[in-house]
């Protein structure tokens, strides 16, 4: 498991109707880490833009003591993975452009590229607000997967910087698993029995991640494990959304081996497809 | 349950199997015969096609008590086939015809292999209906002249029925006795069948409709032959033949044609409708077993595909899963797959005992059995409900039977399923909706872990492209457990998921468990109707049905205003726990409506719509019923005239019981109930004096509720006021004990 912490966060931005929105986000981001919060604009640097982002500084709440402005021009999504790297950032914020469906699904795409190639983690936020709106509720995945723990510990390192009240681990059980299917009474109860042992397992398996995390980080808060099946990756989006979550903790894409893998996306590019809510992508060192 | 146990339990149960196999047989035997005819293949054909499906299925099916045979969907197709194929040869048409059925088998039992039972989900309610109806118009047009004694009348099945005043005209003219006679007993065919459910004579009842039909046909030619002592006046073209030595003479499928497009055209449509109609058929009658199991349908279709191959070499038809023999079997206590081998063990022995009684069949009987069948598939009453649930439907339906009639049965439900699409996109105003969401997976389902129950959520939209991915996960959930459906996320529902959630939740009350529907109050649909569209956004106006009380819901709500009573006139597909009395076990509730209730919820009346049978043989009844709720429990019984419905409740473990004390009461009325003791203590001198005293209902207890239901219609105004006179009276009399 691999200790995550957010000491630098960027933030890729545009002077869209949002900017005020994803400006003060950050901010309050970067203040609940007291992280070093890097302003990263692609395109040109000029005396007005410069002028409306210190406006926009000038009008938050909170004061950061650690703030870097970049302007570099270059195509978006290989000009902020650079700028990522080249400063060592741990976070990078993307702020959504939600105006319209066609805009929310270019957004998704290029999130996608840069989750893709991203050094780092990303948090994707689909309703930045000016006003602070506390999230209540994470949903984290707790798929079986090699970067599992430590998404499963960064969760809870981030629901306990930003004070989130409630966490729910969900253990997506694949249908595949169950490898039988119910056409009449008996094979019902085959696959009802093969289901409860599957669910069991994966309990089990979420139990002993959760007994490793520390104490001081499960501090005031409310724990919940939930099983569900459905498409992989797919469901704990819609999961999501039913219960109302306001953000979504995800492991970052596994590495891609086999051709097929590539065709067929599956876990993030679906949600990344419909962004049910916040999401946030948590890259780690133990991607298999 | 032991093996031991199952096999005791099996020989327990064989003499009811072998005695509904034997009522089946007596179904089957005409259908067989008029199907093949109808489909201009030999009358055996029929015949042996229900022996085979009988033999094969029985051993190797998946369910338990549909019967198999040659089906109605099927003899549209047959008939172009074997017309088509023979280039005017008949019989050489059959034979390229029977190389057609031996490879759709093969197709079918593939089918089964990769599980594609789940193709028939992909068919809206409303085109499947439309396009059964075709068929049903297919088979009537042609067998209508048959019936009046005509053999001559040929084309499309448009043309034959513009022709039917020329057959009338025809008859007129040539009143001659030959074509009276023959024109007379197709006719009179016909009466009997429509008849038949309305004489509640219990021995004209013992014997099924069709056989009646049969046993008048051969009766008649015995008569002449043998009282009149003259010549039978029945045209040679009007009697059956069958094959001297029906084993030595087995044609052999011709698959010289195996090439042709027409040909594998053929073949397709055999399979497509042989499968569709099986599906149905397969879970219409799972809806009805008094067991509630569940039928392996791709088992069930593994077993149809080999026998229908079989069939095809012996020179058989294709074999199905027929709705209505099977409910036939339903209600005549078949209860495993052994009724199936026995109804086609009875076939067998007809055809070798009786071949010479049934070459004295004519021709026009059997063409009013088909008439009847036809009309039952057609009839005007299917598209009234439709209609009913939502005039899109009624526009699906009526697109996809013109489009069969014109062009043929793929052409048709092709194009039902493109009407059922564009009508969910234009009454979404959206294409976007569906295609951005339709190969994503749209249900998430999970067990909430504090209170175990099973929740479903369904996203973006659910109509009959996507149900399938509904279903997988509905059918994995136990019927005994509590089911909760959520649509707050979904945008659209259609009439086919709502009709087939309504099935769900149906079976998951049968087994006691709880299904919940959740999540529509925000969407509008144009109808009061349960099964109607559901949608987020209001309807167009074009599409919304006056909805005014009829006369007699203004008398029942002037009623219930001076009761003081509640009135609600709307269906509502949850029926007041009636399901659960016995009356019920082997009907299916449609809906609720007309609900009157007291202020305390005690006294209920309402009408049910409800149906017994399913698919061709469905009978659908209304009737009215009071409920009441009583402080006190009663043990279980059941109370009824006594008659014919004796021998039903016996078949399932029920016995009459009698009080030699009242032998006027025990020879009027038929007790029954699971605890005889206890029943017979609770019947007083007191009580059996009022039932005595009273007229005539069913009453029926179950812990602390008494079901009283009036005729097998629903009750006029003056009927209710004597039904809640009754009960009321037996309430009193109850709490004063």
């Amino acid at each position: 498991m691999q200790k995550i912490s957010f000491n630098k966060i960027l933030i890729g931005f545009a002077f869209s109707p949002n900017l005020k929105a994803n400006v003060f986000e950050a901010i309050r981001l970067a203040d609940f880490f007291g992280a070093h919060l890097y302003f990263l604009h692609v395109g040109s640097k000029s005396a007005t833009k410069k002028q409306a982002l210190n406006d926009l500084l000038e009008e938050s709440p909170i004061k950061l003591k650690k703030v870097s402005f970049i302007w570099q021009e270059g195509k978006p999504v290989e000009t902020i993975i650079d700028q990522c790297k080249k400063n060592g950032v741990d976070l990078l914020l993307l702020g959504a452009l939600q105006r319209e469906n066609m805009v929310k699904f270019y957004m998704g795409s290029i999130a996608r590229k840069l989750t893709r190639k991203a050094p780092c983690s990303v948090l994707l936020m689909i309703k930045p607000s000016v006003i602070r709106k506390p999230s209540q509720h994470v949903v984290v995945n707790a798929f079986e997967s090699p970067q599992t723990k430590t998404t499963i510990n960064s969760a809870f390192y981030f629901a306990q910087a930003l004070g989130i009240p409630k966490l729910t681990l969900v253990e997506e059980i694949d249908r595949s698993k169950v490898a039988a299917l119910a056409y009449d009474d008996r094979s019902l109860r085959k696959v009802t029995l093969r289901k409860e042992k599957l669910k069991r397992r994966e309990l089990s398996r979420v139990r002993e991640i959760l007994h490793h995390i520390p104490g001081i980080l499960k501090e005031n808060i409310q724990v919940h494990l939930q099983n569900i099946f459905g498409t992989r990756g797919y469901s704990i989006g819609h999961y999501a959304r039913v219960v109302r979550a306001d953000l979504l903790i995800m492991n970052a894409a596994e590495n891609r081996k086999s051709f097929l893998e590539r065709i067929f996306p599956k876990d993030l590019e679906h949600i990344l497809s419909e962004l049910p809510t916040d999401v946030l992508i948590i890259q780690s060192k133990d991607n298999g | 349950m032991g093996k031991t146990n199952t096999f005791q339990n099996f020989l327990r149960t064989l003499p009811a199997n072998i005695f509904s196999g034997f009522v089946v047989s007596l179904v089957a035997l005409p259908l067989g015969l008029g199907l093949a005819i109808a489909s201009e293949a030999p009358p055996i054909a029929g015949i042996l096609s229900a022996i085979v499906g009988g033999v094969v299925v029985a051993v190797l099916g998946g369910s338990q008590l549909t019967i198999a045979g040659p089906g109605n969907g099927l003899v549209i197709v047959l008939l172009s086939s074997i017309t088509l194929l023979g280039k005017g040869d008949l019989y050489q048409g059959y034979l390229f015809t029977l190389a057609a059925i031996v490879i759709s088998g093969v197709l079918i039992y593939l089918f089964g292999l990769f599980r594609f039972g789940a193709l028939s989900e992909f068919f809206p309610a409303s085109a499947l209906q439309g396009m059964l109806a075709a068929i049903g118009i297919g088979i009537l047009s042609k067998q209508i002249h048959v019936m009046l004694g005509v053999t001559t009348a040929s084309g499309s099945p448009l043309e034959l029925l513009l022709q039917v005043p020329d057959s009338v005209l025809y008859l007129i003219e040539n009143s001659s006795i030959e074509v009276l006679i023959a024109a007379a007993m197709g006719v009179g065919s016909f009466l009997i069948l429509i008849l038949y459910s309305k004489i509640q004579n219990p021995i004209f009842q013992l014997v099924p409709a069709p056989m009646w039909v049969v046993l008048l046909a051969i009766g008649l030619s015995y008569y002449y032959e043998y009282i009149a002592v003259v010549p039978y006046p029945m045209g040679k073209n009007l009697l059956i033949t069958l094959p001297e030595n029906l084993l030595g003479s087995l044609p052999f499928p011709d698959f010289g044609k195996i090439n042709s497009i027409e040909f594998i055209g053929i073949v397709l449509s055999l399979t497509l409708i042989s499968c569709i109609e099986s599906l149905l058929s397969i879970k219409a009658v799972d809806k009805l077993d008094p067991l509630k199991r569940r039928s392996n349908v791709n088992k069930d279709l593994r077993a149809l595909g080999i026998a229908t191959a079989i069939s095809g070499f012996v020179g058989g038809l294709n074999v199905v899963t027929v709705i209505a023999r099977s409910s036939v079997n339903v209600n005549n206590g078949g209860s495993n797959r052994s009724a199936n081998l026995f109804h086609a063990l009875f076939l067998l022995l007809f055809i070798l005992l009786f071949q010479d009684q049934i070459q004295r069949i004519a021709l026009p009987a059997l063409a009013a059995i088909l008439v009847y069948t036809g009309y039952r598939l057609a009839a005007p009453e299917n598209l009234i409900v439709l209609f009913k649930i939502g005039k899109e439907q009624a526009i699906i339906f009526m697109a996809t039977l013109g489009m069969t009639l014109a062009y043929g049965l793929i052409p048709g439900i092709a194009f039902g399923v493109i009407t059922t699409f564009f009508t969910h996109i234009i009454i979404n105003k959206s294409l976007f909706l569906f295609t951005r969401n339709w190969l994503k997976p749209n249900v998430l389902m999970f067990r909430e872990e504090d209170s175990g129950n099973y929740f479903v959520s369904v996203k973006n939209f659910c109509n009959f492209l996507n149900f399938y991915k509904l279903k997988a996960m509905l059918d994995e959930i136990p019927e005994t457990e509590h089911a909760i459906i959520d649509f707050s996320l979904c945008e659209f529902v259609d009439h086919t998921v709502m009709e087939g959630l309504n099935d769900y939740r149906r079976s998951f009350k049968n087994k006691n468990g709880v299904f919940e529907i959740i999540g529509l109050d925000v969407h509008f649909s144009n109808t009061q109707h349960p099964f109607a569209i559901r949608k987020v956004l209001p309807l167009p106006d074009f599409l919304s049905l006056n909805t005014n009380l009829t006369k007699r819901q203004q008398s029942l709500k002037k009623f219930a205003q001076r009761l003081k009573w509640s009135y609600r006139p709307e269906l509502s597909s949850e029926a007041a726990d009636i399901e659960q009395f016995e009356y019920f076990k082997t009907k299916q509730i449609n809906y609720q409506y007309n609900l009157l209730a007291d202020e305390s919820k005690r006294f209920k009346l309402f009408d049910i719509s409800y149906s017994e049978g399913a698919f061709i043989a469905k009978e659908g009844l209304k009737s009215s019923f009071l409920m009441i709720e009583l402080d006190q429990n009663l043990p279980q019984f059941i109370l009824d005239k006594e008659y014919l419905l004796v021998g039903l409740y016996e078949a399932r473990g029920y016995k009459d019981i009698n009080f030699k004390e009242a032998p006027d009461f025990s020879k009027r009325f038929f007790l029954t109930g699971k605890n005889r003791k206890e029943i017979q203590k609770w019947f007083t001198p007191e009580i059996i004096f009022f039932f005595e005293s009273h007229s005539y209902f069913h009453v029926e207890s179950n812990e602390n509720i008494l079901l009283i239901k009036g005729r097998n219609r629903l009750s006029s105004i003056e009927e209710i006021k004597k039904m809640l006179a009754f009960g009321k009276e037996l309430t009193h009399l109850l709490n004063n004990r």
